[in-house]
């Protein structure tokens, strides 16, 4: 190797502040110290200005090996369990005709943003500045203030425009740029760490894998009197954002259904495999695919039509979910499955399929929009609107990924400002410049920030009155206006119980998938899926049917494509070149059909739209594959799972 | 090295082993071609070789002697590709945008939907779901609006909510 001293060098003993990644847990060391627990954990960092110096280099570590866990059935360490009870599960069963029960089992998903992890640290001033490839600007000052022992005006963190993040680059943002920082710190230059495929994809966070025991007590006419639910999340080899994660995942694993009596235990445990994190759905795509396929199964059991027994025990107004939140008008269950019902077909074609190739299968879900139970409370995200000479200047933290945060968010300032579009500026997200509008995360951006922002224009356009901004701002001086989040209503949620109002507002919704089974290949190719969704109000119909759009892709690949293999708790197949994310040959058409039913506290009526379009394609997809006679119940279905999977035995008519 | 790039000659040094997609980056200046994976996956690097859709990932440097280049830049942001992909919702995050609009610039004229999507299979998009990138394309090409698209057009156009 060359002479070390070319290189800047920096390990644990280097680290100004404390070392951890500051999130939940504070459990993740910035860099290890004398124990890994997964095979990507940053030990030592080395720069170089140039590239291929630092990868010529060789660094000797040695490793006394210990036993490693990669069987979260196995897992003495549990990060969080949580506990949901409604009801007397026991007399539900008891009052029950039938009990069916299964186990569903999810994989991880990598995200496979096509820009990967990226950042680059400037020192200077006293303090650094760091830009970067995020969505969550203040989650990476709040993680650095800890790090460098910095107070958080010398930490200035600008988000760059960023290629794609899921939910990828929600936390993970927070250690890369950590590593950057204490190389260009030591070295006094800036310094740029940019993960390749590989790279990312080996060492940064995946969805969490999922084991989900269902067991649900129904009468003969198809009602359900019981629902008893164990879930266990993989949270990998640190905590990361396992515990809310496991929260959205509880709250969501009924499935949208009516059910007096509820038990679900969920737990997230450690092992050694790098540690799991946010993806698009946050918890609910693992517990809504076992909600969903085994509501099939119900079907079956009963030899009930699938639609007939959704629509016994769909949620409807004045209902309450399983934490015993009262549900109001804006219910939108039965009214997207009756329409993805009439617009496919469903039935006549369900007939017309039988004895061929193709099957058709649906999932009927939900979303809650916006942090759970109290997590927007806690968060008390601002946001901030100043008066310019022709309109108005955007203040707020949330990245604009692609989704058309900066879109919307002017949309929303210009129609309540009564000024043009193009009179609205976005600020660039920099925490030197906006305030902290909480992460863009949880489909909170249009909905939560989108609403402190039409209370800013509210007030602005009343304070002006009459003036135009120009006059305004000659006879009055700089107008900036800011808001902070305030609860909508005294509903609360209790987290020791688990009961109460876990979100402000769910978005609803059915999809119908087509597929195509293959009896040479054994491949299951979707055919066309219709995507019937209720999001409060689109603001921006083509942007909205972009989340639809895209987010049923996402749902396609996890359905049937995306197979992390983990090898020793390492990812075997870190490329792209057999980790398959969906070309446009294996993503079908997708037909989508937006339902406006406004939400009182949501901008112009608007929920959150991110997340629901994932949470249920690969419940639809893998019911369409039941419908072809195969007992499928683990994702992804790779030829090989469905090949293996046994037929399905109906039990029609069963007394 | 000489080589035609975006229609102009230049004579670039740059080792003859080095990617073509660093040398545009690096030693051109032109950063509107993307890396994605680095090993011809993911298409965000797609540009025109002699009219030929390559991922300059995958091309060595010394290939390019004598031969034309054409990046996203090359298009000047007045292709009708480009205003297709804004109007139509062909781009989200846009990191894989440059290279689908130069696949689907190497696309044959009036061609049909599957003719597209299989132009653009070699194009990895995590974001749309490629429809939005369809109804570009097809809007490019002059095979007409469709009826969603015409709405959006409007609502394009009054830009409110």
């Amino acid at each position: 190797m060359a002479d070390p001293s070319d290189f800047t060098i920096v390990d644990y003993r280097h680290i100004p502040g404390r070392n951890v990644v500051a999130l939940i847990g504070d459990d993740q060391p910035c860099l290890a110290e004398h124990v890994v627990r997964h095979f990507a954990e940053p030990i030592l960092l080395l720069a170089h200005q140039d590239r291929e110096r630092l990868i010529a280099a060789e660094v000797d570590v040695r490793y006394e090996p210990s036993e490693p866990l990669f069987d979260p059935l196995r897992s003495p360490k549990v990060f969080k369990s949580i506990a949901i009870r409604k009801g007397d599960i026991e007399a539900g069963f008891a009052r029950a005709d039938e009990i069916v029960e299964g186990e569903y089992r999810v994989g991880h998903q990598e995200h496979v943003y096509i820009e990967t992890n990226g950042v680059i640290a400037v020192p200077g001033g006293g303090g650094i500045t760091v830009y970067g490839s995020l969505q969550c600007p203040y989650y990476v000052q709040k993680a650095l203030r800890a790090i460098l022992g910095f107070p958080a005006e010398r930490i200035r963190v600008v988000q760059a425009e960023t290629g794609g993040g899921f939910g990828g680059k929600e936390e993970y943002p927070s250690i890369i740029a950590a590593h950057a920082c204490l190389l260009a710190l030591k070295s006094g230059r800036p310094v740029k760490l940019i993960y390749d495929r590989a790279e990312d994809m080996v060492a940064t966070t995946k969805r969490h894998p999922g084991i989900v025991r269902t067991r649900t007590g129904v009468t003969r006419d198809g009602r359900l009197t019981a629902i008893d639910i164990d879930v266990v999340l993989d949270g990998g080899a640190y905590m990361t954002l396992s515990p809310v994660v496991l929260s959205r995942g509880v709250i969501h694993a009924t499935g949208p259904y009516r059910c007096d009596n509820v038990r679900v235990n969920g737990r997230v445990v450690m092992t050694n495999t790098p540690p799991n994190g946010a993806f698009r759905g946050f918890g609910a795509p693992q517990t809504q695919f076992a909600a969903e396929v085994h509501m099939e199964r119900v079907a079956e059991r009963l030899g009930m039509d699938p639609v007939r027994l959704r629509e016994n025990n769909a949620l409807r107004a004045g209902d309450t979910t399983a934490t015993g939140q009262v549900l109001g008008r804006d219910v939108s269950a039965l009214a997207v499955l009756r329409d993805a019902v009439a617009r496919t077909d469903f039935k006549r074609r369900r007939r017309e399929l039988r004895g061929t190739n193709r099957g058709l299968g649906l999932a009927l879900f939900f979303h809650g929009a916006g942090f759970t139970g109290s997590g927007e409370v806690r968060l008390a995200s601002k946001a901030s609107l100043e008066l310019t000479d022709h309109g108005a200047r955007i203040l707020v933290a949330s990245a604009d990924l692609g989704q058309g945060s900066r879109t919307v968010h002017a949309q929303i300032v210009a129609e309540t400002l009564g000024v043009p579009y193009d009179a609205v500026e976005v600020a660039r997200v920099d925490t030197a410049v906006v305030p902290d509008s909480g992460p863009t995360v949880a489909s909170r951006t249009s909905m939560v920030v989108g609403r402190l922002l039409e209370r800013c224009a509210a007030e602005m356009k009343q304070t002006l009155g009459r003036l135009t901004p120009r006059e305004y701002l000659r006879r009055h001086g700089p107008l900036v206006i800011t808001k902070q989040y305030e609860p909508p209503t005294a509903a609360t949620f209790d987290e020791d119980t688990y009961t109460g109002d876990a979100y402000g507002a769910y978005a609803w919704a059915c999809d119908v998938a087509e597929v195509e089974f293959d009896p040479v290949t054994y491949e299951i190719r979707p055919v066309r899926i219709t995507a019937v969704q209720e999001i409060g109000k689109a603001l921006n119909p083509m942007l909205a049917a972009g989340q639809i759009e895209g987010g049923t892709a996402q749902g396609v690949g996890y359905a049937l494509l995306e197979e992390v293999v983990m090898r020793d708790g390492r990812m075997a197949n870190a490329q792209l070149t057999n980790y398959a994310a969906p070309t446009t040959m294996d993503t079908p058409r997708i037909d989508v059909v937006i339902q406006e039913r406004a939400y009182r506290h949501g901008p112009f009526g608007a929920k959150g739209l991110g997340e629901l379009p994932f949470d249920g394609v690969a419940p639809a997809i893998a019911n369409a594959v039941r419908h072809l006679g195969l007992d499928v119940r683990t994702l992804p279905l790779t030829p090989e799972r469905v090949m293996d999977a046994p037929p399905i035995r109906k039990r029609t008519g069963r007394p | 090295m000489r080589f035609l790039l975006n229609g102009e000659r230049v004579d670039v040094r740059a080792p003859a082993m080095k990617r073509l997609l660093d040398v545009l980056r690096e030693d051109c200046g032109l950063t509107g071609t993307k890396e994605g994976c680095g090993e011809g996956e993911c298409g965000a690097c797609t540009v025109l070789l002699d009219g030929q859709a390559v991922n300059a990932c995958l091309v060595p440097f010394g290939q390019v002697r004598g031969r034309s280049v054409k990046t996203i830049e090359g298009l000047r942001g007045r292709h009708p590709l480009q205003e297709s992909f804004v109007t139509e919702g062909g781009t989200q995050c846009g990191i894989c945008t440059p290279g689908m609009i130069m696949a689907a610039a190497a696309l044959p004229k009036n061609a049909t939907l599957d003719e597209v999507r299989a132009g653009l299979a070699g194009n990895l998009c995590r974001c749309t779901g490629y429809m939005g990138i369809y109804r570009a394309v097809q809007r490019a090409q002059g095979s007409g609006l469709t009826a969603r698209g015409k709405a959006q057009a409007r609502t394009k156009r009054r830009a409110r909510v």
